[in-house]
């Protein structure tokens, strides 16, 4: 498992591509951020608003170049055919994806904790009235973090699963970023609700929220326990089907 | 494969070598030789007939009230309050308006005196109190001076200025048969004419009188209802009818009635010449915000948005997956012009997106239409001219948004990249639009803006200037003409594609 984790984490530090996903991520994290705190027109819990989440708007943009990453992770090199050589070397699959989830978790958290705490320092500055630093306040900002981890695992479990880049990444975001807008479309409030809670997106993003948790679809950590099942789910299957299939 | 489907001529002209239609067969025999690119471009067209069921089935409106329907065939908001009595044939009815104060909710149950536009007070001729029924009214409005309507949709602008007890305005509604005239006036003697319409519909018996109503005010993403009390001096009927004076509520439970505040209602009260009348609602067209539980085309065609999805991963595919196999060096030593080829992949791509994306959408618009007015549900009208306009132009930009996914996928040679940016850009303004208190600026800047400016082609709705609302793309009011809208994401889609022809050309495949 060492020399696996030392593997990946050299392909991932040689190869260029990883930094700048990460760098991106956090620079559109922040930016997206900034540019929502700025142009809101309700940012104080006065008339409802919820400044902590709205300096955390960045991360549903930030979470695509994460999901890019993760599925380049693996689907990369399905694409190369460096999976191969990767498999010889570790011919204990399931070491080797252990591998890649342990090295894209250390990476993705550590960007994510930058764009993250980026975010809310921008928000400081731009927001009238910035958002407390207290319970609901930490919450959020570990659990944006955790969520973006989590997107990673996502994207690494499909990836597995569909081997191929572009299908893969299509899938992530169109599970992101479908659930919340077929929600919007669904006309029954029971169905809609439903949705929300079982969108990998909808849901893990209820974390974020510091008030009004009465009025959310779901939970702030039962929201993000959802996440983490659709992340645990598309790696269990993914490391099945690795297991089982030829490469 | 049959050769006469290819226009090449064997021993033709010189260019026939690597002629275009050579070329354009290549690539189309390429396409539809993958089983996976078929079956997602199959998949993108399904999923667009899919959201549309979904979209028709899981809405359950059997036991809403009717929508009000207006002369002209669209949904208007026709409740207000109405202090009435009959008039038979012709006649007509003077007053002079001297306050008319708006009363906004701050918090619960806490009104404070604001600024409500559009608030109306005055005189009105209506069929009856039936919601939706022919009218014409002059009035006092809070900001917009004095106004003649009439039809739900017309407004015509009379003398501007507010009406104060310093300065009254006088309005004058007289009845000839058809035709109604309004009159006003800022000291009860000299007249000018606002305007002469005609209310077809009209029964030989109509009501006549007073009116006031009181739209909602805009705050952040939402409205909030308001309610509005007109001081009304110097009440003069002249002609048939007789009997007291009625106060009424119309279309008080009408879906497009939001009902009064807390603690407030409509009222009438008369001393010594003066009445004083407190209403809410609105006689205008009905927009979005006022009749949310209502259809548009965007919504039955939501599954535009995963057909995206499905058609920019078979475009970047495409053309990234002829660089990770090295077929793109087979493919340009056999048209070594390289922008032919981009373009012929570009032209086999946008043409079999477009027959994909318009047989869903030809699917989807009677199917979602039909099971939402099954369900109850009232969908915006929209002429068959329009319903065309939204089924091409769905299908144009899922052709052009490959086109773009083409071309960032030939620019990055990164199947996930370009699909990331293609999705990015098309998706992600849908999504922000969403979040609550986004101001409609910056809504609207972003449909602007983003490639998914295109989404316009699908809008239904007009956005009336005599109804104060939430006009953003979220609502299904755009700030593009469908044409600009769908220019917005062609433009990117073409210098993406101009830059992907120079970059195939200069760099080494």
């Amino acid at each position: 498992m060492r020399s696996a984790l030392h593997a990946e984490w050299t392909k991932i530090r040689t190869v260029s591509a990883p930094l700048r996903l990460l760098l991106g991520g956090v620079a559109a994290t922040v930016a997206l951020s900034a540019a929502a705190a700025s142009v809101a027109t309700c940012t104080s819990p006065t008339c409802g608003g919820d400044p902590t989440r709205l300096s955390l708007t960045g991360v549903i943009l930030g979470q695509a170049f994460v999901a890019v990453l993760a599925v380049q992770v693996i689907a990369g090199e399905y694409g190369t055919g460096m999976i191969r050589t990767t498999l010889l070397a570790t011919p204990r699959r399931t070491v080797t994806l252990a591998a890649k989830a342990v090295t894209l978790t250390g990476v993705v958290t550590a960007a994510g904790t930058v764009a993250v705490l980026g975010s809310l320092l921008a928000g400081r500055f731009i927001l009238p009235a910035p958002s407390p630093v207290d319970g609901p306040a930490l919450r959020a900002t570990v659990g944006s973090i955790l969520y973006l981890t989590l997107i990673a695992l996502l994207g690494l479990g499909l990836a597995t699963i569909l081997r191929d880049s572009a299908t893969s990444i299509g899938t992530v975001l169109g599970v992101l970023y479908l659930f919340p807008v077929l929600a919007q479309v669904i006309g029954d409030p029971q169905a809609q609700r439903l949705l929300q809670r079982a969108g990998p997106m909808s849901a893990g993003l209820a974390v974020q929220a510091t008030t009004g948790l009465d009025d959310l679809p779901i939970g702030p950590w039962t929201g993000l326990a959802v996440t983490a099942g659709w992340a645990a789910a598309a790696l269990f299957t993914g490391g099945l089907l690795l297991h089982i299939r030829d490469a | 494969m049959t050769r006469t489907a290819t226009p090449h001529r064997p021993g033709g002209s010189e260019s026939g070598r690597d002629g275009f239609p050579r070329v354009l067969h290549a690539e189309w025999t390429k396409f539809r030789t993958v089983p996976g690119w078929v079956s997602g471009t199959v998949t993108a067209a399904l999923l667009v007939v899919l959201f549309a069921a979904l979209a028709g089935i899981s809405a359950d409106q059997k036991d809403a009230p009717p929508v009000p329907i207006g002369p002209g065939g669209g949904p208007v908001t026709d409740s207000f309050y109405f202090v009435h009595r009959p008039l038979t044939g012709n006649g007509g009815v003077t007053v002079s308006v001297s306050a008319l104060h708006s009363l906004i909710p701050t918090g619960p149950a806490d009104l404070r005196p604001g600024a409500v536009p559009w608030a109306k007070a005055g005189l009105i001729i209506k069929d009856g109190t039936r919601p939706g029924s022919p009218y014409a009214a002059i009035m006092v409005t809070g900001g917009h001076g004095v106004r003649m309507q009439d039809g739900y949709v017309h407004d015509t602008a009379g003398p501007s200025g507010p009406a104060t007890a310093a300065s009254p305005r006088w309005l004058r509604l007289d009845r000839t048969g058809d035709t109604i005239t309004g009159h006003a006036s800022t000291d009860g003697t000299h007249w000018t004419k606002v305007r002469t319409v005609h209310v077809t519909g009209l029964g030989p018996t109509a009501h006549i009188g007073l009116f006031v109503a009181s739209p909602p005010s805009v705050h952040g993403m939402g409205t909030r209802g308001t309610v509005s009390t007109a001081v009304f001096e110097d009440l003069r009927v002249h002609g048939h009818g007789g009997g007291g004076w009625t106060g009424e509520q119309v279309g008080p439970d009408s879906p497009t009635f939001a009902g009064y505040l807390a603690n407030t209602t409509g009222s009438f009260t008369g001393s010594g010449g003066r009445l004083t009348v407190t209403g809410a609602g609105d006689v205008a067209p009905a927009v979005r915000e006022t009749l949310p539980t209502g259809g548009t085309l965007a919504d039955i065609l939501t599954g535009t948005f995963a057909a995206l999805v499905a058609v920019t991963v078979v475009a970047a595919l495409s053309i990234t997956t002829e660089y990770r196999t090295g077929l793109i060096r087979l493919t340009l030593t056999a048209g070594p012009s390289r922008a032919r080829v981009l373009l012929a992949k570009a032209v086999v791509l946008g043409g079999v997106t477009f027959a994909a994306g318009l047989a869903g959408a030809l699917l989807a618009v009677p199917l979602g239409e039909r099971l939402a007015r099954t369900n109850g549900v009232y969908v915006f009208p929209a002429t068959s001219a329009t319903e065309l306009r939204v089924q091409l132009g769905t299908a144009a930009t899922l052709a052009t948004a490959s086109i773009l996914a083409l071309s960032l996928g030939a620019v990055l040679r990164h199947g996930a990249g370009a699909v990331t940016a293609a999705i990015v850009a098309l998706v992600l303004p849908h999504l922000l639009t969403a979040v609550p208190f986004m101001p409609a600026d910056a809504s609207n800047w972003l449909a602007r803006v983003t490639p998914a400016a295109a989404f316009s082609v699908q809008q239904t709705l007009e956005r009336p200037h005599q109804v104060t609302s939430i006009y953003t793309p979220y609502n299904g009011y755009y700030p593009l003409a469908p044409g600009a809208g769908f220019a917005v994401l062609a433009a990117y889609a073409a210098v993406t594609l101009a830059v992907a022809a120079v970059l195939l050309r200069r760099r080494d495949a």
